[in-house]
């Protein structure tokens, strides 16, 4: 069976990708899925876990985690059309007007 | 061997398409990058035994989460994104070898990290016996983490009042 680390490995870079999306794009909807990259990757390392020390807690967490995104998902989105509705193009360096 | 391939496979695939995820120039690209990137994932929770999360990925994530972003990707951002290559030369010089630094640093303090030797983890018997993935997830779910299951449908309540009430028109 493959190690452990090996998943953890793959759970590291994947969130060090997901935390450079968000810094680097800046479309919105982007950033957000890469903000979705790093809590599968989280997810990932729960799933990893959970498997090596025999307990189902882990993938119970993963659980949650996955329904709390999807939540997080509809709030944001709604916040996002909210903001960018009539608006050309998207970008979030537009959204500065309480920059001081 | 054959566990090891299969791992390098989708691993591999799945670090291409999270490269591809945030620097794709389309954001369906992306959306759809990111679709593969859940599947592969969800390729890994079988490996690891967990094959009701495997299911519970493919149809929440891949199929909800991902289905709405599309849906407000076409809503919002027809016109092709050229800015990434804009800030790119501002930000990304900078970002992209710090977070090449950053990943190399996660990926050797999770790889020679002492652990525990890994026990067997759950076998297939096992598995079997207690009637799926979805048996075992479940009989935990509904006695020890009762409380926060509770509180998470209460989320959900408030996550789709709030974007109800954000998505109304002015009127």
């Amino acid at each position: 069976m493959v190690p452990t680390e090996y998943f953890l490995v793959i759970s590291a870079i994947l969130f060090g990708l997901g935390a450079l999306g968000v810094l680097i794009r800046r479309n919105p909807l982007v950033i957000f899925m890469s903000v979705e990259l790093m809590l599968n990757a989280a997810n990932l390392a729960l799933v990893a876990f959970a498997y090596q020390l025999q307990s189902i807690t882990g993938q119970v967490l993963v659980f949650f985690v996955i329904t709390v995104a999807a939540a997080e998902v509809t709030v944001g989105l709604a916040i996002i059309l909210a903001i960018f509705r009539r608006r050309e193009n998207v970008d979030v360096d537009d959204m500065s007007s309480l920059k001081g | 061997m054959a566990p090891t391939v299969i791992f390098l496979v989708f691993a591999f695939i799945a670090v291409v398409t999270g490269i591809g995820v945030i620097f794709s120039r389309n954001a369906v690209y992306s959306a759809l990058l990111l679709v593969v990137n859940f599947f592969c994932l969800a390729a890994f929770y079988v490996m690891l035994n967990a094959q009701f999360l495997a299911a519970v990925q493919v149809t929440v994530y891949a199929g909800a989460i991902m289905v709405l972003f599309v849906f407000v990707i076409m809503l919002l951002s027809p016109a092709r994104e050229q800015s990434v290559f804009r800030s790119m030369r501002r930000q990304g010089l900078t970002a992209i070898p710090l977070a090449l630094i950053f990943i190399g640093l996660l990926v050797l303090a999770v790889s020679t990290g002492s652990m525990t030797p890994m026990r067997d983890g759950y076998s297939l018997e096992e598995i079997n016996r207690l009637g799926g993935g979805a048996h075992a997830v479940g009989s935990v779910l509904f006695t020890e983490y009762l409380l926060p299951f509770e509180v998470t449908s209460l989320l959900l309540i408030i996550a789709l009042v709030g974007a109800i009430v954000l998505g109304k028109r002015r009127t």
